[in-house]
């Protein structure tokens, strides 16, 4: 080779460990931007003030909304939480195998996958249509819930599929040898072990749940206060995301500086739901006896 | 192919007498604990069967709330709702009007093909943004890092997903997009010679919020859901071909070139239309930063909007067209777009499903 087709050879290759090092810069410089830059226009105003205050007009403080999100993390956490378990289970477990060997349950697989792709705002606008007009349920907290549920469900049913199949045959043997039958073999044995999979799945679809805003903005209004109490009839609701669309582009600078507060509260929640996820993870590939 | 026997999955009935000669001793618990156990197996099965069949009803349930609701649209707008350009709603005052059966107020006509351009021209940026350094992103993270600094930029990776789109959208439009229009832009604008694709960048540059911005933005949030995809896909490319590479005296980037790279083409490919379809359907960033202007974006600078943005800006005013018609014409644009998202999806669940594995959820975001 000639020494020209060496020193080319010797440019690529550091041309491109250089690229490979600055696509990593690209991604993680933005990434620490957004969350500094929250944080920097958020922190110099804080006041704890506004966690015991609810949103009147575009000023006050943000409990109402704060309690809003968190409600409906549990909702979607019990809605979306048990029809996706269970759905998941059903895809790894139970479902018949088709003849070729491939795992069953194919068409219910793929409206998972399409549903998991499904724009948001399009899912806001039918929980619009259907359940806030068609249904005459109005502005309120179950359109809401059910929209967010239909969004995350296939996230957690995918997630628990994956965890359950990652359960080695051989305890599934054991369970069966001690003569468990397959649903106390499947609760004991099966759903014990895959359980961190489970809740890392969980916790990232409540990540997704806590940030959207296209779903909530036609199905949940928007009130500012606490909830009231009731799941439907008109009865609007708060949560975190809507002061950040809507109050960035006030002039009023108390409303600005509640969307950069609201974003912070975001910010947090996404954080430590991650975060947790991660913990899990590490202590289950920790305990567990291969890797 | 035959089958012998009963179904594979599913255990051969065993007579009861049997069973209870095995299970020995018997289970703890009285005869009601016994009979709620036996019986379990049952609700896991009729539990998990009604469970599975929801995403699939909640999909029909949501298609066929679109159609039946955009079909008076879909008659009264036609084929020009597609390639013309108008978006007015008609006067609110001027009384209705009614074509081929269909109540509609006078002078409204919808025509998004604008809506449609913007859609495709900010995905088509974010996605040549976002796949050279999703790729290279991701050779760092599997190939070249040691796994203790590798894990945790993972995680800031995975993190960058997790990130809400609104408070994305926030940054976007209060402090990145202002820092480019003042910083960046201009010296591309200034500088692009005045030839026929080039010209596209030159001046004026405008405020920060407009096409380039929103496909900028629209790449920071695909770049997570490619990148960790494609890291799946390296690291299941076997190791052998790679060390065999190296002791032949190729450089780093001839095995990546050559080796890992065609192993998984396919699954790259599909995870990028997944990142498309990703960033077809982003909504609330898109509103914010897009500039939400009705039109075809005059250059890459220009503020513009997508159908996913102006039905989320525009669905408060149409609630206002007293006979549905508006309400009607964003179901159709919800069709659209819920069709191309459909295509996109599966094409690439296909290209992904054809060539891998993979384990864990992608598509929005974490």
């Amino acid at each position: 080779m000639s020494a020209r087709g060496r020193s080319r050879r010797g440019a690529l290759a550091i041309g491109f460990r250089v690229g490979t090092y600055l696509a990593l810069l690209l991604v993680l410089g933005p990434a620490l931007w957004i969350v500094v830059g929250v944080i920097a226009r958020a922190v110099p105003h804080w006041q704890w003030d506004v966690l015991w205050h609810t949103t009147k007009g575009s000023s006050g403080g943000l409990e109402g909304a704060l309690l809003g999100t968190l409600i409906l993390m549990v909702g979607v956490l019990i809605i979306a939480g048990s029809i996706g378990v269970l759905a998941g289970i059903h895809l790894a477990e139970l479902a018949r195998p088709r003849r070729s060997g491939k795992p069953g349950g194919g068409i219910m697989r793929m409206a998972a996958d399409v549903l998991s792709g499904f724009p948001s705002i399009v899912l806001g606008y039918v929980g619009y249509v259907a359940l806030v007009v068609g249904l005459h349920w109005g502005y309120s907290l179950l359109p809401a819930l059910l929209i967010l549920s239909i969004m995350v469900v296939p996230y957690i049913a995918k997630a628990t599929e994956t965890a359950i199949r990652q359960v080695p045959t051989a305890y599934r043997e054991g369970a069966e040898a001690l003569g468990m039958s397959t649903g106390y073999g499947l609760r004991k044995v099966v759903l014990k072990t895959a359980l961190p999979g489970i809740v890392t799945g969980l916790l990232i679809a409540l990540a997704i749940a806590c940030g959207e805003t296209a779903p909530l903005l036609y199905t949940a209004g928007w009130s500012g206060g606490n909830w009231t109490g009731s799941f439907i009839g008109g009865h609007q609701f708060s949560y975190l995301t809507y002061p950040v669309y809507v109050f960035y582009n006030t002039p009023n600078p108390s409303a600005h500086a509640l969307a950069y507060d609201a974003a912070l509260l975001l910010l947090v929640i996404v954080l430590l739901l991650l975060v947790s996820s991660r913990i899990i993870v590490a202590r289950t590939q920790r305990h567990a006896e291969s890797r | 192919m035959t089958v012998v026997g009963g179904t594979a999955g599913v255990p051969p009935a065993v007579p009861p007498t049997s069973r209870s000669n095995t299970a020995d001793p018997p289970p703890p618990g009285g005869p009601l604990r016994r009979i709620l156990r036996r019986s379990e197996t049952g609700a896991w099965r009729w539990g998990g069967r009604i469970a599975v069949l929801l995403p699939f009803a909640a999909l029909v349930f949501v298609i066929a709330v679109l159609a039946v609701k955009a079909a008076p649209a879909i008659r009264v707008n036609g084929w020009h709702f597609l390639t013309g350009s108008e978006f007015d709603a008609g006067s609110g005052y001027g009384g209705t009007t009614t074509t081929d059966g269909v109540a509609h107020p006078i002078g409204a006509a919808y025509a998004i093909w604008p809506l449609i351009a913007g859609t495709l021209q900010s995905s088509a940026i974010a996605l040549i943004v976002a796949v050279p350094i999703s790729l290279g992103c991701a050779f760092a993270l599997t190939e070249r890092l040691p796994r203790w600094i590798s894990r945790p930029l993972g995680f800031a990776v995975e993190l960058l997903a997790g990130i809400p789109s609104v408070v994305i959208g926030l940054w976007g439009i209060l402090t990145f997009g202002p820092i480019l229009a003042r910083d960046v832009y201009p010296i591309i604008g200034n500088n692009m010679p005045d030839v026929p694709v080039l010209s596209y960048f030159r001046d004026p540059v405008g405020q920060g919020d407009g096409l380039l911005t929103a496909g900028l933005v629209l790449a920071l949030m695909i770049i997570p859901i490619i990148s960790s995809t494609t890291a799946d896909l390296f690291r299941q490319v076997p190791r052998l071909p790679k060390e065999g590479g190296e002791a032949l005296g190729m450089t780093d980037w001839e095995v990546a070139n050559r080796i890992t790279l065609p192993w998984v083409r396919s699954g790259i490919i599909g995870a990028s239309v997944l990142g498309l379809g990703r960033a077809l359907g982003e909504t609330i960033a898109i509103a914010m930063i897009s500039g939400s202007i009705f039109q075809v974006a005059p250059n890459i600078y220009s503020p513009m909007s997508t159908i996913a943005a102006t039905i989320v800006s525009k669905l408060d005013g149409a609630q206002t067209d007293g006979t549905g018609f508006a309400v009607a014409t964003f179901a159709e644009m919800g069709l659209l777009l819920a069709v191309i998202s459909i295509l996109v999806n599966l094409g690439a669940r296909g290209i992904v499903a054809r060539t891998s594995r993979l384990g864990g959820p992608v598509g929005r975001g974490a």
